[in-house]
């Protein structure tokens, strides 16, 4: 049974009020407490190790997933394994996301590893969430590792959005893309207060004409501390993009380390990365559109971050 | 109705305050069309800004319908009428052309988006969802920047070089715009051009040189004074070097 404080993060991680349509399966605590399958979309548990399996179905055009994540307790380290096979043809959304609300002193941790197979042709647009809240002294801390492997033909799409309140973040991306395979991946983060993210996401460009691009928009304010390591490899003949922009406000400290790594002559890589402060510019042009300083800033920053 | 009495700015140069601006009066009447004028660095956007608050004032006061706006802030001058159109004005990344007008408009307002775009010549359906960032050229920010003071409800509208990077086709749209503003509202619109074409428009031309008023005065009696006044004095003077 959800009580409020899980009705709220749930809305805050994945846009869910009441129950979601299609299939989903909700983990609190360490256990799941409610799912749903459909006819396309199967869900199963791991037997070996906690965790679940998502198998959709070839040709399942339309549909979607939730799997969003609850931690409640303080005290509590959960660890899950979730292994998401796209069938070839399809074309799904998968809307994930972990929310802690820590009421204690104790840190409250999830780690989740997702393997992501998209088998050939298939399209999948996956959106993960991360939030914090809670009033207690214990931190709040998320540790996600994803696996991505594209198969030919096939494309996805990603975005990783940490919203706020996540005390500590190590957040690994390894990512394999097939004969003109392609992956888009978006990462926004916001940090602040004494919060520490570190990003690392490895990109490896294997078949012939295989792409990526990669976004990553951060702010970090306050004493946080954000350090990003953006990889592209290219093996073949193929394209990477990587753009790294973040802003920095207070005494927030910002590394962005990309790398592009061409092992074959027909690859075309490319990154680009900025950090700065808001231009004083920026937000006296806002002002003269009647918004007050703090608006004005409130609105360049979600902006950005959307 | 516009008046600035005695005003002064003083902007922070390399070493010390340096006087931009110095004893400037002027009254701008409501529905009339001003067109700033004159060389580079004479004063024109210093003066623009300091009416949109941008700027303080070191002395003097700018009085807006009667009102004292001196002390108040950017938003303040925003809130009661003011506007701005920067010159280069700035890009975000993140903030499509859309919501700029949307927050142009304010929350009491609708928003007309698609018609203030069309008035500066650009297809709605091709930029209402883009952002306002380095994809656009510096011309078509430069529309987009008209554009949301157009989706604002002014009493004073300033244009600081509004035909600057706008090439010619979108240039006789933005002068169509600037004569229908005009004709239809009570807004006191100041452009700060040297362009003929906009100086056509004025009801009355200030030239605003070495940090002051020259001229003001309908175009007839101003243009002739200021041609002749135009030519450059200083010929031969770049050579006698001291020291």
């Amino acid at each position: 049974m959800l009580n409020n404080i899980d009705k709220h993060i749930l809305e805050m991680i994945a846009d869910i009020h009441g129950t979601p349509k299609g299939a989903y399966n909700i983990r609190k605590n360490g256990v799941g407490v409610d799912r749903s399958v459909t006819p396309n979309i199967e869900i199963r548990t791991k037997i070996d190790k906690p965790g679940i399996d998502i198998i959709v179905k070839p040709g399942t055009k339309g549909e979607s997933v939730h799997i969003p994540v609850i931690l409640t307790a303080e005290g509590l380290h959960d660890l899950v394994y979730n292994t998401f096979d796209i069938g070839a043809g399809a074309d799904v959304t998968i809307i994930a996301g972990c929310g802690i609300h820590n009421p204690g002193d104790k840190n409250a941790q999830h780690d989740g590893v997702h393997n992501f197979i998209i088998r050939k042709g298939a399209r999948m647009r996956y959106v993960e969430k991360h939030y914090g809240e809670g009033k207690g002294e214990g931190k709040r801390i998320l540790n996600p590792r994803t696996i991505v492997e594209v198969e030919e033909d096939g494309y996805a799409e990603m975005e990783l959005v940490q919203i706020s309140g996540v005390d500590n973040t190590l957040r690994e991306t390894e990512a394999f893309v097939h004969d003109n395979g392609h992956l888009y991946m978006v990462e926004r983060m916001l940090t602040d207060g004494d919060q520490f993210a570190e990003s690392r996401m490895t990109v490896e460009l294997i078949g012939l004409d295989a792409s990526t691009q990669i976004i990553s928009r951060s702010v970090a304010r306050d004493n946080s501390q954000q350090i990003f390591y953006p990889r592209v490899i290219g093996l073949n003949r193929c394209r990477g993009h990587v753009q790294c922009d973040s802003i920095i406000m207070q005494g927030a400290k910002v590394r962005s380390i990309p790398e592009i790594s061409a092992q074959h002559a027909d690859s075309q890589l490319v990154h680009e990365a900025a950090i700065g402060k808001i231009a004083g510019e920026q937000l006296i042009k806002l002002m003269t559109l009647g918004l007050s300083e703090k608006d004005a800033e409130d609105t360049i920053l979600e902006g950005f971050l959307n | 109705m516009l008046e600035i009495k005695d005003l002064s700015v003083s902007l922070e140069g390399r070493n010390g305050p340096v006087e931009i601006l110095r004893n400037i009066n002027l009254t701008l009447e409501d529905h009339l069309l001003y067109v700033f004028t004159g060389p580079n660095g004479g004063g024109k956007s210093t003066l623009a800004k300091a009416i949109m608050g941008i700027y303080p004032a070191a002395a003097g006061k700018i009085l807006l319908n009667g009102q004292d706006i001196t002390s108040l802030s950017i938003t303040e001058r925003a809130c009661l009428g003011v506007g701005y159109a920067f010159q280069q004005p700035p890009r975000f990344k993140g903030l499509t052309v859309g919501k700029m007008l949307e927050i142009a408009c304010g929350k009491n307002r609708t928003c007309e988006d698609c018609n203030y775009l069309y008035s500066v010549g650009l297809c709605p359906q091709d930029y209402i969802g883009r952002e306002v960032d380095t994809s656009l050229s510096g011309g078509e920010v430069k529309r987009i920047e008209i554009a949301t003071l157009l989706a604002r409800d002014l009493k004073v509208a300033i244009y600081d070089e509004p035909e600057a990077g706008i090439d010619l086709w979108s240039f006789s749209r933005l002068i169509e715009t600037f004569n229908n503003l005009h004709e239809q509202y009570d807004t006191t619109i100041i452009l700060i051009s040297h362009q003929e074409r906009i100086i056509n428009l004025a009801d009355e031309i200030i030239l605003v040189a070495d940090g002051g008023i020259k001229e003001k005065g309908r175009k007839e009696e101003v243009w002739p004074l200021i041609m002749q006044d135009a030519t450059c004095t200083c010929r031969g003077d770049c050579n006698e070097r001291v020291g």
